[in-house]
């Protein structure tokens, strides 16, 4: 019989390896980025950065820093805007019910199913008519379309758990509607407004449909097409193009490192309810 | 007025009651109240409805608009294309890439589905135990999910190159002769699929995973006494108890399989021919692939696969309301 400390070592092994063959992909990302050039068509190619060089970094700092920095601009106006929109309405819908309140969450639920692609093509047509093309603040709006119904839905899920004595106690100082969602809901509902930045932001930085079709000719162009312009010019120098996706990722990382376990609500909110 | 019916299943029979014995005064004075806390929740929601009606609606009216008319690139910009009724989606249907598409996505939607799931469940009952780390290497499962998709996508295609990508090299290692991963029009489906499968483990990790915890610690206790293996315990209590969030995960995995476009237009643009085109890429291709869109056929395929995801989606929000029921 093996002891209980001993198995629980034996699984921590199990899953160490687990974990390893699950993010090889990420770690050959980092090995190439940092691999020399001349080294990238070596067979048997380097299993570890044996020579690093920092040439592919150089190269981002170079080419990919305008992208980077329109990237963020696109993801902080796109999370602006979803809260904007998301919050108010994740309280009406959660604390003050109006009618045909059932009917928009079914709404948003559908809204949430309809694939990228067609929303682009719809949107590609409105964007000509309003000379909206190759805007980044047409790509906030296109952007904010992914998160607003998510946003909606978590807020809703969260404010129906925030207790009714907490707002009616507002509402005996004179407080209104107004005053009681901004100095009362607002700030207990943190856990939800980090949750809907943080996937709102995430998914305006990582969004390639949107932007390659609605601002694939402008001057502001996020780091998405950055590096798939470095692919598509059929461009060889595979540890720029690395480089680039490893600090494309800086953003899925700190938010894993920073705020985990509003990641994980994330999905399952996603998901299931409660 | 309509409102005061819709308002009577929310309230409670005792309130209804309340409401009757009160003084008329009392009942305008409420009214009244009422209106204007019905007004306030309309000024909350109206933002998120605009919002909805103009980004939402309106691009997808765009979109079935253009599918109805005959589009070239200067009455698209003139806006004066002739109504042609049906005639895209017939173009589209006749058209020898419809089913080799729709099969690709099917095939692309449902193997994706299928081994995500189990792996997910696979991992989910794994890390159900209790084990020192188990925490932060759960954590770390989920950033396949988290990263770009055109990050993930650039470092498969570059793994999967067929001259200098480290899964040939492996194969190497063991004996098998190099594939040609992602020109190869035999193996590009399959390529895409085992990079979405990568992308797709953590959701369903996470989700089985908090359905795991749902589940009463006695029942697997009791089992045990009862002289029940690791696999009976599975097979009778982890697997059917596990059933709703299961129908959950599969549900909406296969609703968000189905749009899947960045991955395969990054790694094959859905090529090589029509080898790993899906619905998905074959629309965009149509609307923006070359230097002549068709979008009017480009728009007719996008909005059957609207028609797929709705059947899905709706039975997905039937099964979940089911649930909560």
């Amino acid at each position: 019989m093996t002891t209980p400390a001993r198995r629980s070592t034996g699984t921590t092994v199990i899953g160490l390896v687990l974990t390893a063959l699950m993010l090889f992909p990420v770690y050959w990302m980092l090995n190439v980025s940092l691999t020399p050039q001349q080294d990238m068509r070596r067979t048997p190619p380097d299993l570890f950065p044996l020579h690093p060089t920092f040439a592919g970094y150089q190269a981002v700092l170079q080419d990919q820093l305008p992208y980077l920095l329109t990237s963020l601009l696109i993801g902080l106006g796109t999370v602006a805007l979803t809260l904007l929109i998301s919050a108010p309405a994740g309280y009406a819908l959660a604390k003050l019910r109006p009618r045909g309140g059932g009917a928009l969450s079914i709404v948003l639920l559908v809204a949430q199913m309809i694939p990228g692609i067609v929303m682009a093509m719809g949107f590609y047509g409105i964007f000509l008519d309003l000379g909206l093309m190759n805007t980044w603040w047409g790509l906030i709006v296109a952007d904010s379309t992914i998160a607003v119904p998510f946003g909606v839905m978590i807020f809703i899920a969260f404010m129906s758990g925030i207790p009714d004595e907490l707002t009616a106690a507002a509402k005996v100082d004179g407080a209104g509607t107004f005053r009681t969602f901004w100095s009362v809901i607002l700030p207990v509902s943190r856990n939800a407004l980090v949750t809907v930045s943080l996937f709102g932001f995430l998914w305006a930085w990582s969004d390639f449909v949107f932007a390659n079709t609605l601002d694939s000719g402008g001057d502001w162009r996020p780091i998405t097409l950055g590096i798939y312009r470095y692919i598509g010019n059929n461009n060889q120098e595979w540890n720029a193009i690395m480089a680039t996706a490893v600090v494309a990722s800086v953003p899925a990382a700190l938010l894993l490192v920073l705020a985990q376990r509003y990641v994980a609500a994330g999905v399952t909110a996603g998901a299931v309810k409660d | 007025m309509t409102l005061a019916r819709a308002d009577r299943p929310q309230r409670s029979p005792a309130a209804s009651r309340a409401t009757a014995t009160a003084t008329a005064a009392d009942a305008g004075d409420a009214r009244r109240r009422r209106l204007r806390g019905r007004l306030t929740s309309w000024a909350f929601v109206a933002p998120l409805i605009v919002y909805l009606a103009a980004f939402y609606l309106y691009p997808l009216y765009r979109n079935l608009d253009l599918s109805l008319h005959h589009y070239t690139v200067r009455s698209f910009v003139d806006g004066d294309a002739p109504f042609s009724g049906l005639d895209n989606f017939r173009q589209v249907l006749d058209d020898p890439t419809f089913w080799p598409a729709l099969r690709n996505t099917m095939v692309f939607t449902l193997v994706s589905i299928a081994l995500q799931y189990g792996a997910g469940l696979g991992l989910a009952v794994f890390f159900n135990r209790r084990f020192r780390l188990s925490g932060l290497l759960r954590a770390l499962f989920l950033i396949p999910w988290l990263l770009p998709l055109i990050v993930s996508s650039s470092t498969w295609a570059w793994m999967l190159n067929s001259e200098s990508g480290v899964v040939n090299y492996g194969l190497h290692l063991i004996g098998v002769a190099p594939v040609d991963w992602l020109t190869s029009p035999g193996w590009a489906l399959n390529s895409v699929i085992l990079a979405n499968i990568w992308i797709g483990i953590p959701f369903n990790l996470v989700i089985l995973h908090s359905g795991l915890q749902n589940i009463p610690g006695e029942l697997y206790e009791a089992a045990a006494l009862d002289g029940a293996g690791a696999w009976q315990q599975f097979r009778r209590i982890t697997f059917p108890l596990l059933r709703p969030v299961s129908a959950i995960v599969l549900l909406l995995g296969f609703v968000y399989t189905l749009k899947v476009f960045d991955l395969i237009w990054i790694m094959t643009k859905g090529g090589p021919g029509d080898s790993s085109n899906t619905l998905a890429t074959w629309s965009y291709r149509l609307g923006f692939g070359s230097l002549l869109p068709q979008f009017g056929p480009g728009a007719a395929v996008g909005n059957i696969l609207i028609l797929i995801a709705l059947v899905f989606g709706l039975l997905y929000i039937r099964v979940q309301r089911r649930q909560e029921a």
